[in-house]
């Protein structure tokens, strides 16, 4: 049994095991974190010689299910075993039971970690775009119900997007299937023609994951879903869950259907992912609570990641600088992953510490939790793409590859994105270090302060040592990659 | 017209009704009906495509019994979603009618 495969099945086994140890379940996490990890650090060396994968059950496509994992799989498999395993270490905080009893929550909370973690797993490893959409499907009951642990309201309109969202996808891969006799990525790369039901059915697909990553104009149910659930929950669901929607974008159009997306499809993505950066921005800037504010900077900071699509594929010519906006892409989902995780974790902290929702309310706290609020301050630096982070390297790719595109709008967009992005995440730290008394304030215990901050201070290791992960995640890319979309 | 033809224009049309019903009404019980109105649509396109010539292809049939169990298992958890929120006293069923109000 190869990592690959344990990867996706240890989390569904942890996941039963959760449902079975009853009370005991909470402290798997103790277990299943550094296992998850081991295995994700096996499969980045076994990756790291060469790409691996095989058909599921000796079936070769396509009539059988491929899986693989290239250096961006194993990436991200690797990102989120980390970041998973430490919001759940954090999560035995909120979701452990307590001694005098048991709640709902302490119940569900762990087998429901366990199913979103084996989702965005199969999802890094599918090769098929039917499995991506089982896949997807899984992914979507778990996040769905976490969101609900915030407010039902919220999670029910994410879910009526997400189930909209999927059944555009699931038409665009009948399409596909009945236009080339495959959903294999391999197979599909080698046939595929730029016509019209090809388009139509990449167009459905497109339609339905960008619904699910909440790409402006489609991303009015992500706010409220993300800012109104607990801590460990919106950082899942901010950190893991809409990455891997964009996941499945990235391969789509980079491995499956390099050849057929024109320019004017390039630039519509590009286009909606500016609008995304400015509107959400703004909107995170009009914020008086803290989560919600939180919740609209990932708006923005997902609108970059479509900037990929014009940055490698709008060209006539062969594109240099291909390479670069596809790692800078990326790279940014990577430490936005980190970074975000991480700040809403110490924004969980800073609001229970100080009884409060609003920005307003964070007075002084920086006196009196200072390691949570360094914790924001570091994530906030890989948000505000400010060196040295994993933010300011991918910003950075991105705009040197825009710039010698010469796509002076886009890298426009992206200085004006940092700039606010400061705007708005400079409020929240204000108040926390203005005034002159210390709050007090329920102390909160080491281990759980040091959780945000490891997450928050892996962002900016992905800034410090990009060149590790830069060269990691080129191994197998495909040639779209590096040379761009036709 | 063929049958298969046939059963691929019923698909789409299905399709069609279920996206209108979804998008004009915001019940939550009328759009998980909607659901899975759209999604026997696009079964019912994914089976005639399936079918060419006389000979049928089993991929596509293997495919939608599984899409079938997925949408059957989203419904289901729509069902207890949308039954706890009224029990929560979440107000009406209708969040727009209720926002309007």
């Amino acid at each position: 049994m190869s990592p690959l495969d344990t990867l996706i099945i240890a989390p569904l086994a942890f996941a039963l095991a959760s449902l079975g140890m009853g009370r005991r379940g909470a402290w798997l996490i103790v277990i299943a974190a550094p296992v998850m990890i081991a295995l994700a650090v096996w499969l980045c060396a076994q990756v790291w010689a060469a790409p691996v994968g095989h058909s599921v059950g000796g079936w070769a496509p396509p009539l059988g299910i491929a899986i693989r994992a290239d250096g961006l799989s194993a990436a991200f498999m690797l990102a989120t075993a980390v970041a998973a395993g430490l919001i759940g270490l954090f999560a035995l905080d909120e979701f452990a039971p307590p001694k005098d009893g048991e709640t709902a929550r302490s119940h569900t909370f762990w087998p429901l970690l366990y199913l979103l973690w084996a989702a965005v797993n199969a999802i890094f490893a599918s090769a098929d775009l039917f499995n991506l959409y089982v896949a997807l499907e899984l992914l979507t009951i778990a996040a769905v119900a976490l969101a609900g642990f915030g407010a039902l309201k919220a999670a029910l309109r994410y879910f009526m997007v997400a189930l909209l969202g999927s059944l555009s996808y699931l038409l665009g891969a009948v399409l596909i299937y009945a236009a080339y006799g495959t959903l294999d990525m391999g197979l599909l790369a080698q046939r595929a023609e730029a016509d019209l039901p090809t388009l139509l059915a990449a167009g459905f697909i497109t339609a339905g994951l960008i619904a699910k990553t909440a790409l402006f104009p489609l991303h009015g149910w992500l706010p409220p879903a993300h800012g109104s659930a607990p801590a460990p929950a919106s950082a899942l669901l901010s950190a893991l869950v809409v990455k891997a929607s964009f996941f499945i974008l990235l391969r789509f159009w980079f491995d499956a259907m390099p050849g057929i997306s024109g320019p004017e499809l390039a630039h519509l993505l590009g286009a909606l992912g500016a609008a995304a950066v400015i509107y959400g921005s703004v909107q995170a800037i009009r914020q008086t609570e803290l989560k919600p504010l939180v919740a609209y900077s990932t708006v923005a900071q997902l609108g970059y990641l479509f900037l990929v699509f014009p940055l490698a594929g709008a060209a006539d010519e062969a594109a240099p600088w291909a390479a670069g906006a596809w790692s800078g892409g990326v790279l940014h989902a990577l430490s936005h992953l980190f970074a975000k995780a991480a700040m809403f974790l110490a924004a969980g902290l800073m609001l229970r510490a100080a009884a409060t929702k609003t920005i307003g309310g964070l007075e002084g706290l920086a006196r009196a939790m200072p390691v949570t609020v360094f914790a924001f301050a570091v994530s906030a630096v890989s948000l505000m793409a400010l060196p040295p982070s994993g933010g300011f390297m991918a910003k950075y790719l991105l705009l040197t590859s825009a710039l010698a595109a010469g796509a002076w709008i886009y890298a426009a967009v992206m200085i004006a994105g940092g700039l606010l992005a400061a705007v708005y995440l400079f409020r929240p730290l204000a108040r926390a270090f203005a005034g002159k008394e210390t709050p007090v304030i329920v102390p909160t215990p080491r281990w759980l302060a040091a959780i945000p901050l490891a997450l928050a201070l892996l962002a900016s290791a992905l800034g410090l040592a990009s060149a590790g992960p830069y060269a990691f995640i080129q191994a197998g890319a495909p040639l779209a990659a590096e040379e761009g979309l036709k | 017209m063929t049958p298969s033809l046939l059963y691929a224009l019923t698909g789409a049309g299905l399709i069609a009704l279920g996206l209108y019903g979804f998008v004009t009404r915001s019940h939550l019980i009328r759009r998980v009906l909607a659901f899975n109105v759209i999604g026997s649509g696009v079964f019912l396109v994914f089976g005639a495509l399936g079918h060419e010539g006389g000979i049928t292809d089993p991929v596509p049939q293997a495919l939608i019994i599984t899409g079938i169990v997925v949408a059957l298992s989203l419904t289901a958890f729509a069902a207890a979603m949308i039954a706890r929120y009224a029990e929560d006293g979440g107000g009406g069923l209708d969040p727009d009618a209720e926002d309007a109000g």
